[in-house]
């Protein structure tokens, strides 16, 4: 039978609201998902009012000022501030995005603040992405090829180099992957979408030479056929890359070699 | 001790700690040469700093003109203002053409010339004919995401060559033996807040840099100088510590890196009243001088009120003269990230930039080996036995006094690899480890559960921020020695705060803030060193220039400054010699003169 609401131990309740700092007048308001696998209790959304007048632009500042100042205690992930490492990467009013390259002025009203969805939580805004990892390792992502390498690099025209673009920027934040619904029910044996841009980048590159050992590897109904055009990693990628097209051309590919 | 905080214990023949640039290749090397290694790293793989480096990566292949490695040696020898070792810096410029080219075979996304090579663009300071000719395209660049391609490219690799990685397990100590060898590191895991110790005949520091010791720098959240801290704890120094180099264009207000590329594909900088000022301070190489030249004229533009914007406080970048369709290629990510924190579109505007805070010259002093190496008993060059760093984390020193633009991306993969050729010569795979004694890790225990409980008044953020405005207004482009002097006194009241500091998360599950706190320690014995090694450093040299010395005195310090620091008695200052060899008879050594560009 499937469960129409969350288990009793998964519903988010009400947490902690904290208070404005003395003096500030010009504030957003912060809600954030808080989740501890210490103390036993449910979820809880925590309230905090960031003081705009004396914080970064960035949702990333916001919460580092939390962390700072109010709640030292709120964990998530960040490192680059730049939108180049992947560590921030979250779900920010039904968005999965980077904290660091999302603006505060770029959300009307409160700012959400959820976990990367359906993925383990391992506290507050960090997810397990171990999964992701291995799905990651099972594509082979490095060149194979077998002609002995020249003395000099391998040559690759320019035209050639440029299919690899739109695919390489990947940052594996894992944004698209879970926002797909596909993903969702079948993470297990579904690549989802950043793994499958991936594969799709080494199945491109002119100089790699297992192009079919590496589509027989994807034609699996689960693997590669879970995409059901969606687009939502399309449209949610921090970086501007389409999964989406990747994973039609992998498909191309399939029917071309048939 | 022991008790309160059961550890598990690990075996390994070498253990990387890092997983940057250096650390992948150093792993990838070590498990290549038969070596049970163990990669250890607070971050995920591939968010490393690494990541984020833009423009490209040296080696002469010749691919856009002629070149070769002699010059490219001179270059990085006057680059360091003759602070560099010669010897080290030999073998990274004969290295790096093949190690550039095994990253194109490990599947680099390297940017193509028309015939289908690496293309090379021009950097500051890298010049042909020994300074004498044009600029060197020599710069092998994924277009401007050349750290990021190789970052993923080498995690790949470490993927194919099955490494055994420990991700998010943050590294405490070194468990140093009582003779002075290095016998393992211990550890805390994230996840679940279990302690590990790593017991391993070679233990590796490719931790990276202290950007964050400043208030604003280019540098990820995560550059805390681990390895740094850990090395001074362990009574062992760190090396020219006083160099800080300041990147002449980071995004003003956000400090987000803007890549020299831009002025290798043709920017310029321009000032307040719209003249290209390098022009004057650099005749020859221009916008194209080296980064400590570019930074110092910038500053000096602004103090002398020709700067821009509503303060006249920063310096404008143009890249808007440029072909749109070339930026699109080679510069689409600063393009970006001038979009999201300027609000400039690129191909209309100016970027405004200022020089921000951006790599440390100095750190754990290594021969070109990346062993590292300690002043004993009147030798400069004694090998510390079990113990290796590389990257930024390590002073080898090839940078001397002021790097090369995209000189450190290849000391990240020549001196990664030197330290598994090393390593394999030295370490006998499975080796039996001699037991420790049972207090081994009481030190390093004793700290954590100081921090864990800690309950001061002031907190890891406050203290954080004293320090990094400290060194933000004191150890700056120009020291002058009023500066420098309130500059040692303030940073030793900041770490006089340290046992009065306060943490609030008392979780054992991914407790960030205990992190942080750790990080923080390693960051200001940094800061303490620095800030003492450039107030005992009477010259101006490369990236430490001194307005009441503006002169470099080789007479008196041609030397590299060893600190030493300790709780108890705080920072001890010594010298190390600069290797006035180089490595074969095929270059002469490469005699100091006046540093024009």
């Amino acid at each position: 039978m499937v469960e129409l609401t969350l288990p009793k131990n998964s519903r988010v309740g009400t947490g902690k609201t904290h208070p404005k700092t003395d003096g500030a007048t010009n504030t957003k308001t912060f809600n954030v998902y808080r989740w501890s696998p210490d103390d036993n209790q449910n979820p809880a959304i925590d309230t905090y009012y960031v003081d705009l007048d004396t914080c970064g632009p960035m949702i990333l500042d916001g919460l580092i000022k939390i962390k700072n100042e109010i709640d030292p205690t709120l964990t998530f992930r960040r490192s680059c501030r730049e939108g180049i490492c992947g560590s921030c990467a979250m779900n920010i009013n039904g968005t999965n995005t980077l904290a660091c390259t999302t603006g505060m002025d770029e959300v009307d009203g409160d700012i959400n603040i959820y976990p990367l969805p359906h993925q383990p939580v391992v506290k507050d805004l960090v997810p397990d992405l171990t999964n992701f990892y291995a799905q990651y390792a099972s594509i082979k992502p490095w060149l194979q090829a077998e002609t002995p390498s020249p003395s000099k690099e391998r040559l690759q025209s320019k035209e050639d180099r440029e299919k690899l673009d739109g695919l390489y920027e990947c940052i594996l934040c894992a944004c698209c992957s879970t926002s797909c619904p596909s993903y969702w029910w079948n993470s297990d044996r579904f690549l989802g979408p950043a793994i499958l841009l991936q594969a799709y980048r080494w199945i491109i590159d002119s100089r790699d030479e297992h192009t079919g050992e590496r589509l027989d590897n994807l034609e699996d109904p689960f693997r590669l056929y879970r995409c059901h055009t969606i687009m939502n990693c399309a449209n949610t990628c921090p970086k501007g890359l389409n999964p989406a097209k990747a994973i039609a051309e992998i498909k191309k590919m399939m029917v071309e070699r048939r | 001790m022991s008790e309160a905080y059961p550890i598990t214990e690990h075996k390994y023949d070498v253990v990387v700690v890092g997983a940057g640039g250096a650390g992948l290749r150093a792993t990838m090397g070590m498990a290549a040469a038969g070596l049970k290694t163990a990669a250890i790293t607070k971050v995920f793989p591939t968010r490393s700093h690494t990541v984020a480096a833009q423009g490209g990566i040296s080696a002469s292949l010749g691919n856009m003109g002629e070149d070769n490695w002699q010059w490219h040696m001179y270059d990085t020898v006057k680059g360091s203002d003759w602070l560099g070792d010669q010897d080290a810096i030999e073998y990274m410029c004969r290295e790096a053409p093949a190690s550039v080219l095994e990253l194109e075979q490990f599947g680099m996304p390297f940017s193509r010339t028309e015939e289908g090579k690496i293309y090379q663009r021009a950097f500051g300071g890298m010049t042909t004919e020994f300074g004498e000719g044009p600029a060197a395209q020599r710069t092998c660049a994924a277009a401007d995401r050349t750290g990021h391609a190789m970052l993923h490219t080498l995690y790949s690799q470490s993927l194919k060559h099955d490494t055994e990685f420990f991700i998010e397990y943050f590294a405490l100590d070194l468990i140093m033996d009582k003779d002075g060898s290095c016998k393992g590191v211990l550890c805390l895991c994230l996840e679940d807040g279990t302690l590990h110790l790593f017991r391993a005949h070679m233990v590796v520091l490719a931790t990276g840099g202290y950007g964050r010791t400043f208030f604003s720098c280019t540098s990820a959240h995560t550059c805390t100088g681990d390895g740094g801290g850990m090395v001074l704890r362990a009574g062992l120094p760190l090396q020219d510590m006083e160099f800080i180099q300041f990147h002449p264009t980071g995004i003003y207000g956000a400090g987000c890196l803007i890549t020299e590329g831009v002025r290798g594909e043709g920017g310029f900088l321009v000032n307040g009243e719209g003249e290209r000022f390098m022009e004057r301070y650099a005749p020859h190489a221009k916008d194209l001088a080296s980064r400590d030249v570019v930074s110092r004229s910038m500053t000096i533009e602004i103090r002398e009120g020709r700067g821009v914007g509503p303060r006249k406080d920063h310096i404008y970048l143009h890249l808007d003269h440029l072909d749109p369709a070339m930026i699109d290629e080679r510069l689409p990510g600063i393009s970006e990230s001038a979009r999201i924190f300027a609000g400039v579109d690129v191909h209309k505007e100016p970027i405004p930039v200022l020089p921000t805070v951006h790599y440390n010259m100095g750190g754990i002093p290594t021969n070109y080996h990346a062993e590292v190496v300690d002043l004993k008993d009147g030798n400069p060059d004694s090998v510390v036995p079990g113990l290796m760093a590389v990257g930024e984390a390590a002073c080898v020193s090839v940078h001397g006094a002021n790097r090369l633009g995209s000189n450190s991306l290849i000391d990240l993969v020549v001196f990664g690899r030197a330290a598994a050729l090393r390593a394999k010569e030295v370490v006998t795979p499975g080796a039996a480890h001699a037991p420790l004694p049972a207090d081994a890790c009481d030190e390093a225990l004793g700290r954590l559960d100081k921090f864990r409980n800690a309950n001061g008044s002031s907190s890891t953020a406050t203290i954080r921020d004293n320090m990094q405005r400290v060194m933000q207004d004191d150890c700056a482009v120009f020291r002058t020695s009023k500066t420098l002097a309130e500059g040692v006194e303030k940073i030793n009241k900041v770490w006089e705060q340290m046992p009065d500091i306060k943490t609030t998360d008392r979780s054992l599950v991914w407790n960030s803030d205990l992190v942080e706190t750790l990080e923080l320690d390693n960051l200001i014995r940094q800061a303490v060193v620095s800030m003492t090694a450039a107030e005992n450093r009477k010259e101006s040299r490369g990236a430490h220039a001194h307005e009441d010395f503006p002169d470099r005195d080789d007479k008196n310090w041609m030397k590299h400054t060893l600190t030493y620091h300790s709780d108890k008695d705080g920072v001890k200052l010594d010298y190390r010699p600069v290797h006035d060899y180089t490595l074969t008879e095929e270059i002469d050594y490469i005699k100091p003169k006046a540093r024009v560009y």
